[in-house]
């Protein structure tokens, strides 16, 4: 393509612009920097020629148009010649469509900032309000489900507990066999300086039943299933299938969340108890290959040393799991809007908050705990 | 008529299938240089699958597609893409980037095949935003918050990003409203007319036929059954032609765009 030339004279009070060989969008960058330098200067009219110009489009009537606009606004009155019907029609087709130019942006003062970070408070008071709202609609259903069972969508709670949980056990199970893996193999380098090595039976016992098991079981259901509700949940408020089950007179938080945080509430406490066997089966399994305890010796050590308590300290604290993982799941996939990509969003949030206030109450049940004394 | 003109886009031999199902066998069709063709059939007739393979999201079976002289179903990677810029696609939703605004949208194609300065993007792209007939109050909105004629119109404003020869519209009035949907006829014409376009048009609607297309062509029987102008249309015998063009919808839409194209011929 052979470039533009422009010959820009000035004779008396007109100021004349030739223009020779194509001006297009893709070549605007040159011309639109030279052209720009142009000034009136005490010109009365300015001469715009295109007699040899042999291609334009959108993009170069712009840039007449604009000079244009901004020579007449200078004092010199502008006029095409030598232009062809066509490319008078495109001129004046874009002259007409020239949108104002926007508004510059307001600088931000401090007034604004102070406004941002109330509506960010504002804003996190009432996630957090709509979050227990919506917890205790869930609630408010499931104790209307005890008093009429017949509502409970049963094939679809089945349906969840196979998704949730079942489909669950083989990555549950290899996690905690690894996580006790790792604990014996770092317990034993620890405990062997001090050839306490057979104390690392309790280590492992201490450790995988009262947090580990169920910490790390709940991290991956959160991964795994709390974001499916929300992108399930929240892909049906795309398709307005939520709007046309309420216009049906079917309640969405009965059949769709329900069935899922029942789903969770009964199929964390198993996927726990199985994370908790792995990893003590992993432990067993290091703790013979590093240490040389036998397994006959891991488990009569077990018998008699790790008090039952610890199992049921972690197994306390499943349902609560659960809940969370399940009202924050199906509580983001109706915060959906109407578009997909806030489907992608409210996943990650949800997956993020389920997280994060699983390793909360976490905490709180240790306190709790020790307080007890248990 | 127009036969002695080179077509802008020329197909020859499509042949299209799904597994055993063919779709088009055989089909020839040509699309000369600032014409407005409407492609028309019944549902599952291809139109669609036409339109994609032209643009080449689908892979024909055989057959040459040839767009602006290159043979675009057998080309390589980089004369592909020389041909792509030059050419622009309305879906039937408009297919816009739903986590950019208006003006952003408009701008993507630019920023990655034009080398301009920010702010010349940034007003060309205001300008295509304009040409398509929406508010520049639009510019800063997400698809999201736009209605389905506004959101058609962004999709217009982005397929003339780049300043195409063809655009290439799929079901562009389908979901408006009647008087949103003859506003889009309108729009179709005016820019086809002042930016020297060539639209290739896959429709339903009787109007935007009448409203815009200066040929039409009928998809049946795997091919292109019939091309010609509306009132061709009207003399053949086909039986779906003939029920697709004398049904009570078509007779109604003859009626009231009679006055009008007599108007536009005056």
């Amino acid at each position: 393509m052979t470039e533009l030339r422009l010959d820009i004279d000035r004779s008396g009070e007109t100021l004349r612009i030739a223009f020779a060989g194509p001006l297009l969008t893709a070549g605007l960058r040159a011309p639109a920097e030279t052209l720009g330098r142009v000034s009136a200067a005490g010109a009365r009219a300015a001469q715009f020629d295109l007699t040899d110009l042999t291609a334009i489009d959108t993009g170069g009537a712009w840039l007449i148009v604009t000079i244009m606009d901004r020579l007449r606004a200078e004092g010199a009155e502008p006029a095409l010649t030598g232009a062809s019907a066509d490319q008078i029609t495109l001129i004046e087709t874009v002259a007409k469509a020239m949108p104002e130019p926007p508004a510059p942006p307001r600088p931000r003062t401090i007034a604004d900032r102070l406004a941002g970070i109330g509506q960010g408070t504002i804003g996190a008071v009432q996630t957090v309000g709509d979050a227990l709202g919506f917890f205790g609609l869930v609630l408010s259903r499931i104790v209307r489900t005890m008093r009429h069972p017949g509502r409970l969508r049963f094939t679809s709670l089945v349906h969840h507990c196979q998704e949730a949980g079942v489909a669950a056990v083989p990555i549950v199970a290899l996690m905690g066999f690894m996580i006790g893996i790792v604990l014996a193999f770092q317990g034993a380098v620890q405990l062997r300086t001090f050839g306490a090595e057979v104390f690392v039976v309790d280590l492992i016992a201490v450790s995988v039943l009262r947090e580990l098991g169920i910490l790390l079981t709940a991290i991956i259901v959160a991964g795994r299933s709390g974001s499916a509700y929300t992108a399930s949940i929240g892909s049906m408020k795309v398709r307005e299938e939520i709007d046309a089950m309420r216009t049906l007179g079917l309640d969405p938080i009965e059949v769709l969340a329900m069935p899922r945080v029942l789903a969770l509430l009964f199929m964390l406490p198993i996927l726990g108890l199985i994370a908790n066997f792995a990893g003590l089966a992993g432990g067993l399994l290091m703790s013979w290959i590093e240490l040389g305890v036998s397994p006959g010796m891991f488990i009569s050590r077990l018998h008699d040393n790790t008090d039952v308590n610890h199992l049921i300290v972690g197994m306390v604290k499943a349902p609560v799991f659960a809940v969370l993982i399940g009202v924050i799941g199906c509580w983001q996939g109706f915060r959906v809007g109407a578009s997909s990509e806030s489907v992608g969003r409210r996943t990650t949030s949800a997956v993020v908050m389920a997280i994060f206030s699983v390793i909360i109450a976490d905490a709180v049940f240790s306190v709790f705990f020790a307080e007890l004394g248990i | 008529m127009t036969d002695a003109r080179t077509p802008i886009i020329k197909v020859r031999g499509l042949v299209n299938a799904f597994g055993p199902q063919v779709v088009h066998d055989g089909l020839d069709l040509d699309v000369y240089p600032g014409e407005v063709l409407g492609v028309v059939g019944g549902s599952g007739t291809g139109k669609s699958v036409l339109l994609k393979s032209i643009i080449g999201l689908i892979r024909p079976r055989a057959g040459s597609i040839e767009v602006l002289g290159t043979d675009v179903a057998n080309a390589d990677e980089d004369i592909r893409r020389a041909v792509e810029k030059r050419w622009g696609v309305l879906f039937q939703d408009g297919a816009l980037f739903s986590s950019l605004t208006v003006q952003q949208n408009v701008e993507a194609p630019m920023r990655e095949h034009l080398d301009l300065p920010a702010p010349i993007r940034a007003a060309l792209a205001r300008l295509k935003v304009s040409l398509s007939g929406l508010p520049s109050l639009a510019n800063d909105k997400l698809p999201s918050e736009l209605s389905g004629g506004m959101r058609k119109r962004a999709g217009i404003a982005r397929a003339l990003a780049l300043d195409p020869r063809i655009v290439f519209l799929d079901e562009p009035t389908a979901g408006l409203d009647p008087i949103g949907a003859a506003a889009f006829d309108q729009l179709i014409r005016q820019l086809q007319r002042s930016l020297g376009l060539t639209v290739f048009l896959v429709t339903h609607d009787l109007d935007t036929l009448h409203a815009c297309c200066d040929r039409i062509a009928v998809l049946a029987e795997k091919k292109v059954l019939i091309t010609g102008t509306m009132a061709d249309m009207l003399t053949v015998d086909h039986p779906w032609v003939h029920d697709y063009f004398h049904g009570v919808r078509a007779r109604a839409a003859l009626v009231t765009n009679a006055p009008q194209a007599e108007n536009q011929g005056a």
